[in-house]
């Protein structure tokens, strides 16, 4: 001990002989360094109640405020892609669902297009028609789950359980066509797996009707609140820009202006049909996607009534062989999932097997951008910036 | 010979009292649980008993029931002891709550004063749990519980002293006497919103509670705790509920007025705490929460100029009645 201190001495004495080694020394300590001296290192999840399941990352923290976030993701790795090989194309069907389990006829819908792109088939026109209100009515279910995760990230437990209950009504149609409630495995390739049962358009339209009401009682107990739209407005703001430099797509996208939906971009299964808009935000905060989330809502009953309306007759099925061996090639399809862009690139080789499959899905690239939005945060902020992704894990870590 | 009787009867009030705390408390769960179930379309607890009323017995006789959990590398004594600084002042208040005329456990003439005192003390407590814990999230709870404290501690009590210039005590019962023609709510209805406002934020209820923030710090102070200690910090919440409730009517409500019937005043007082506490816990299931800066400049910028003109304004017409009479 003494040693070190006297070494330490001779040092300093050393040091302030020579005046350049001095200067030095105090501008470095001056300078502002990358973080205050001390941060505290905090570490969020893997089971934490905000993260929307198995998401983790450590948070460096002065006070409140969060100076850098770390994301750290593949807590549910299940290794779909490589399933995907080993599996023909119809087993490999229901794994698709559990990517993005809140809006599993969506990922459904991406896949097989994909692989009858492939093929070079299309479904009959009652068959997208019947995909389409699938679609929506899950989208529908989503942007619930997203409404009442936003209640409860806020704060209030109220808005949770009436996303639910509207949620449920909806699910409870979906479960007369495929009898699942959450993962569906209701499209086949070549259209859907049987032809909508008595009664389901009738009911439809009842809770399309209800839909509405509900949707004016959530803006009255929750979107209009002096409170909610203190903690979200200015909060989690994305630049157009840097939006579309994070490759960010779906609501989060749209939420920071730029006018970007698939369904319109590049229609598929009969969407130029249906007359609907695109909701854009204007400033790129949580306030914005949660209001674009919102109004999607509004215009997927639109496209849904339409659908409905015009509904062809005829076979909800091509003529597809048992077993699907699409020649050997590669394809890239996206369709708009609910929470953004899900692509899925197929490459076959001629067999009844997908040679590789790439499955890309918008949450991953939401997270990337996690440390860029949460800088200079509070705590506070971060439940609900991460909650206005809507990150679902299962599409994460595939 | 009257010693002991003297001591019997203070035992007997302390038994009296502690029963009439933790049913209230019971209560009060039961409540919430079915006041928030049917505002979300549901029904609340169902099963034990009509309409599930055993619930929260059994709950709370579970949560007793369960280990005492105490993880390494805590403060010790801090841990410990957090739990009954929490509960402890919830039940000294008890005893200076008049709940009609001549029923108090101690009526002296300060007791407005001495109940914020001993309110204070809650914070400590939220301190001590979130220090002791050695857990990050704690201990953030817990700051956050000491950084509220200043923004809301002010306004609340600033805004009883419109109602105590009107008195001109600081005594219970005095002030819910002077209340005979008139109740405090309509003449100081500003003061009441202040005062309800920074109430809930006194007990950390759900536009304000901060410190036990769900979503963002797990549970913020007692993260930690189970078993009865977390017991303890429930229940504590609730009999804080019934307490700022009572105040309030005591202050604004007219206490037992009209009546002066002790058991019909008793009554009457209970009722209009319960409805009070029924808008709380509207409040609860209908608001989200504040952020904790957006919290500090709503009670510094707002509440404590608002309070203090409420006090000015008070003061100055108290001043012209009075000259005019």
């Amino acid at each position: 001990m003494i040693n070190n201190k006297l070494i330490n001495k001779e040092q300093k004495d050393n040091k302030q002989k020579s005046g350049q080694l001095e200067i030095n020394e105090i501008s470095a300590v001056i300078e502002p360094g990358e973080f205050p001296k001390d941060y505290m290192e905090i570490n969020f999840g893997p089971h934490h109640p905000s993260t929307h399941g198995v998401f983790r990352f450590i948070a460096k923290l002065d006070g409140e405020k969060i100076l850098e976030v770390e994301p750290i993701v593949g807590y549910l790795h299940r290794g779909i892609e490589k399933i995907a090989e080993n599996r023909t194309y119809i087993q490999f069907k229901p794994l698709v669902d559990r990517l993005d389990y809140t809006g599993a006829m969506n990922n459904e819908f991406g896949y097989c297009l994909a692989v009858e792109k492939l093929m070079d088939l299309e479904a009959p026109p009652k068959a997208q028609a019947i995909r389409v209100i699938c679609s929506e009515l899950n989208r529908i279910c989503a942007h619930e789950v997203f409404f009442g995760a936003m209640g409860l990230e806020v704060g209030a437990f109220t808005p949770f359980l009436f996303g639910f209950k509207d949620r449920e009504l909806a699910m409870h149609l979906m479960e007369m066509l495929a009898g699942g409630r959450l993962t569906f495995n209701y499209f086949t390739i070549g259209g859907v797996r049987q032809d909508v049962p008595k009664g389901f358009y009738e009911e439809t339209k009842e809770f399309l009707k209800k839909f509405k009401s509900s949707l004016a009682e959530y803006h009255e107990l929750f979107s209009g609140n002096e409170i909610f739209i203190k903690r979200t407005k200015g909060v989690g703001v994305i630049t157009r820009e840097d939006a579309i430099e994070w490759s960010m797509s779906g609501p989060t996208l749209r939420g920071s202006g730029a006018c970007f939906d698939i369904r319109k971009v590049e229609p598929y299964s009969g969407y130029d049909k249906y007359d609907w808009e695109i909701p854009v935000g204007k400033n790129g905060d949580v306030y914005d996607r949660y209001w674009v989330r919102m109004r999607e809502m509004e215009q997927s009953a639109r496209i849904v009534e339409q659908a409905i309306e015009s509904l062809p007759s005829g076979d909800y099925q091509a003529k597809v062989s048992r077993v699907i061996r699409p020649p050997a090639g590669e394809v890239y399809y996206r369709v708009e999932g609910t929470k953004g862009e899900v692509g899925f690139y197929v490459v076959s080789d001629g067999s009844d097997k997908p040679y590789r499959i790439k499955i890309r899905t918008p949450s991953f690239n939401h997270l990337n951008a996690l440390n860029y939005v949460l800088k200079n945060s509070y705590i506070a902020d971060f439940p609900i910036i991460l909650g206005s992704f809507d990150t679902v894990m299962g599409s994460v870590d595939r | 010979m009257v010693w002991w009787l003297a001591l019997l009867w203070a035992i007997l009030k302390l038994i009296i009292a502690f029963l009439f705390i933790f049913l209230t408390a019971l209560i009060l769960i039961y409540m919430l649980r079915k006041v928030m179930g049917h505002m979300q379309y549901r029904m609340g607890p169902r099963h034990h008993g009509p309409h599930g009323i055993w619930q929260t017995v059994f709950d709370a006789l579970k949560l007793l029931g369960k280990e005492d959990i105490i993880p390494k590398g805590i403060d010790k004594y801090v841990y410990l002891f957090a739990p009954v600084v929490a509960f402890v002042p919830s039940l000294t208040i008890f005893a200076f709550l008049p709940f009609a005329p001549k029923i108090a456990a101690s009526n002296f003439e300060i007791s407005l004063f001495f109940i914020f005192a001993i309110l204070g003390f809650s914070t400590i407590s939220l301190l001590m749990a979130g220090w002791g814990s050695n857990n990050k999230y704690s201990l953030i709870g817990g700051i956050r519980g000491a950084a509220q404290l200043i923004a809301y501690e002010i306004p609340l009590i600033l805004s009883t002293i419109g109602v105590v210039i009107m008195a001109g005590s600081l005594n219970l019962t005095d002030i819910v006497n002077a209340q005979t023609r008139i109740w405090y709510i309509i003449p100081q209805i500003v003061g009441f919103f202040i005062f309800f406002t920074c109430a809930l934020a006194e007990i950390n209820h759900t536009p304000f509670d901060i410190p036990e923030a769900e979503s963002e710090i797990v549970a913020g102070f007692n993260t930690e705790y189970s078993g009865f200690r977390f017991a303890a910090f429930y229940l504590a919440e609730f009999v804080n509920l019934f307490i700022i409730c009572a105040i309030a009517v005591l202050l604004f409500f007219g206490g037992w007025k009209p009546f002066i019937n002790p058991i019909a005043g008793i009554l009457c007082f209970i009722v209009k705490t319960y409805i009070l506490i029924f808008v709380s816990m509207w409040i609860r299931s209908t608001f989200p929460r504040f952020r904790l800066d957006q919290f500090m400049e709503f009670g510094w910028k707002f509440l404590l100029p608002l309070s203090l003109v409420n006090i000015f304004v008070t003061g100055v017409i108290v001043l012209i009645v009075d000259r005019i009479r």
